[in-house]
């Protein structure tokens, strides 16, 4: 077990030292004066666009040599020190990101658990029985085909413009103030709903799928054979096979993660929604290169995170990895 | 292969088909295969749906005089028989954006799939066929990239690019995604090297290279191909992505950019439906149909799965 998760560790680690030098190698590689091209974009009055200009090439560093620069970058990242933010101006980059944070774990986690678990659960139901096999198995394609910020622009429109149910935009009523009260929560609460629910159902259906896949096969395996020509009941033989299949699918989800974050920030974006994805894009429509940067390591933070939960979880479900046989390396 | 590595390779698709391993005479084979896709309902239903898009990809372009920008009609009208799928907010075809878009989508899904499947065969076949250090150092590296979620990557490079294509797009996309498929190949690889053919087409003098395209690669030739369907449409869903974030093609258009332009230009709230539904439906259904013909081609490859 020791072994499993100095080797994760080891990985996730290089994984980190690569994406932070990845993040600090586009902006000093690509063609052109970024801070220059940064500033003349983002429209900002005379006197304040020369302090940010003055600012940046001192945080840049540009007149340093190049080792040095690398090591600043990283000193900095240590400490927190993302850089300070153009569009909102003068908050630093880490407050702000901070700030959006939570609304978009709040749509991330219950959706990516609850989708997981539905998922598993019911294609797990559906396989090898004819009538339901053949309906769930060409919707459940249909979702897991469908790009997460159009199954959101659909909701949002049949539920917010034509029926009118729900919010179409927004964390919150425009009217409210975040306050701890019952009205706020259901404020909340009712704008969290459609975007949470368009990114279930998308996972939801590749779930199944791949749950349903797995479980033929499984079936079809030589101990299932076996446990049936032993007159075992079919139910047994399946809580057996779902048993099986539930590992490669633990693996899947953190093969997933990356998807379902992605898919989390352009559904955000679609409505509006004040997490991560939409600090984005307004860091894209503004030139706020080093909002972009920022978000680009807690994303990557994030999904190492959530990765590292994963191998915990494999660990749990699966007892070879803690006999200290190979599994799941 | 260990049970783990069964498992990766199972679980790194919607539908991974196990190898058939045995070297099958590939005259008798492929006739045989032949027989069942032509049988294959989802398979010929799948393939049938992605062709008709390909046409309309192809000859609807031909059809309008103007290109998928330019400011035609009057702006925000419905579908009718002049504009047959309306006009946006500012006068532009919807119907010449979308077949331009279709383009754009088959274009990322081609190279951006068939490049991430050119370097996943390439790094997978190498590490499961030399193995020892040289898998150790390309496991690695796959590990590490298959980790790094591919659309914050692509994020930070798409916001220094000042002028961006449909063809750039899709390399990086291409370079990004391989390493599920080069897990996969590494493991299935591995299984086939000690195989007896595999032996005795070493013992005969064959170089590596020789052995990993003659011997081994024509023995899962078709999951490689079923690989490179599921490949053709995560790239699709990552462009969409990306160009829906607002990191598209600054000249031309893609599907992605055109429900961009309609979140950020309000058709939502003002019910312009023939505006953001043509580009996402055609995506869903290109995608979809490529999946329902892998599960085809699955059961046209693995007689285990055929339904009796």
């Amino acid at each position: 077990m020791r072994r499993y998760f100095g080797r994760k560790l080891l990985i996730y680690a290089v994984t980190f030292f690569v994406a932070v030098t990845v993040d600090w190698t586009i902006p000093r590689f690509m063609p052109g004066d970024p801070v220059q091209g940064m500033l003349s974009r983002a429209s900002l009055r005379p006197e304040s666009s020369q302090a940010l200009y003055a600012y940046y090439t001192d945080l840049f560093g540009l007149d340093v040599p190049i080792w040095q620069q690398y090591l600043n970058f990283w000193t900095a990242l240590l400490r927190g020190d993302l850089g300070i933010s153009i569009w909102r101006f003068p908050q630093p980059v880490t407050t702000v990101l901070m700030q959006a944070v939570p609304y978009t774990l709040a749509l991330l986690v219950p959706a990516t658990l609850l989708s997981w678990w539905a998922g598993n659960k019911f294609g797990a139901y559906a396989a090898r029985r004819k009538w339901l096999d053949n309906t769930v198995l060409p919707v459940g394609y249909v979702l897991t085909a469908t790009p997460y910020m159009w199954l959101g622009i659909l909701l949002a429109w049949l539920l917010a413009t034509v029926a009118g149910i729900f919010p179409i935009a927004g964390g919150y009523s425009f009217a409210l103030e975040p306050a701890w009260s019952w009205t706020f929560l259901g404020s909340l609460l009712r704008h969290w709903f459609l975007p949470f629910a368009s990114l279930f159902l998308v996972g939801f259906g590749g779930w199944a799928i791949g749950m349903r896949n797995m479980i033929i096969y499984e079936l079809e395996a030589d101990y299932s054979h076996y446990l049936e020509s032993l007159g075992a009941p079919r139910r047994l033989v399946r809580r057996y096979a779902f048993r099986n299949a539930l590992l490669p699918q633990l693996t899947g989800l953190a093969l997933q993660l990356g998807v379902i974050v992605a898919g989390a920030l352009v559904t955000e974006i679609v409505f509006s929604y004040p997490g991560l994805g939409y600090l984005v894009l307004q860091a894209i429509n503004n030139q706020d290169f080093f909002l972009i940067q920022g978000a680009f390591l807690f994303i990557i933070i994030g999904v190492l995170l959530a990765n590292f939960l994963v191998d915990i979880a494999y660990v749990m479900v699966d007892p070879r990895t803690r006999t200290g046989m190979r599994g799941g390396a | 292969m260990t049970v783990s590595d069964q498992e990766e390779l199972v679980a790194a698709a919607p539908a991974a088909p196990a190898v058939t391993a045995a070297p099958v005479t590939s005259m008798r084979a492929s006739r045989e295969a032949l027989h069942f896709a032509r049988r294959n309902r989802k398979l010929v239903a799948g393939l049938g749906v992605v062709l008709l898009f390909l046409v309309v990809a192809a000859v609807g372009p031909l059809l309008a005089d103007h290109g998928p920008n330019e400011y035609v009609g009057p702006p925000a009208q419905r579908p009718s028989s002049q504009y047959w799928f309306g006009t946006t907010m500012f006068g532009q075809d919807v119907f010449a954006q979308f077949t331009h878009g279709l383009r754009s989508t088959f274009l990322v899904g081609l190279l951006g799939g068939g490049l991430a499947a050119l370097i996943g065969m390439l790094i997978g076949f190498t590490a499961g066929y030399r193995g020892g250090a040289v898998d150790e150092a390309l496991n690695m590296v796959t590990n590490v990239v298959l980790v790094i979620p591919t659309l914050a990557v692509l994020l930070i490079i798409a916001t220094y690019l000042r002028v961006r294509g449909v063809v750039p797009e899709a390399i990086f996309i291409g370079l990004f995604s391989w390493p599920w498929v080069a897990r996969a190949i590494r493991a299935q690889t591995f299984s086939l090297r000690s195989r007896d053919f595999v032996d005795l087409a070493r013992l005969s003098g064959a170089s590596g290279r020789k052995i990993i395209f003659r011997e081994i690669a024509p023995n899962m030739s078709s999951y490689l191909f079923m690989t490179f369907i599921l490949l053709f449409g995560s790239s699709v869903l990552i462009a969409a992505t990306l160009d829906f974030i607002g990191l598209g093609p600054t000249e031309g258009i893609s599907l992605g950019l055109m429900m961009n332009n309609a979140v950020l230009w309000s058709a939502l709230p003002l019910g312009m439906w023939w505006w953001f539904v043509p580009p996402g439906l055609g995506i869903t259904v290109i995608v979809g149909a490529l999946y329902i013909m892998n599960v085809g081609l699955d059961e046209v490859f693995n007689p285990k799965l055929r339904e009796m």
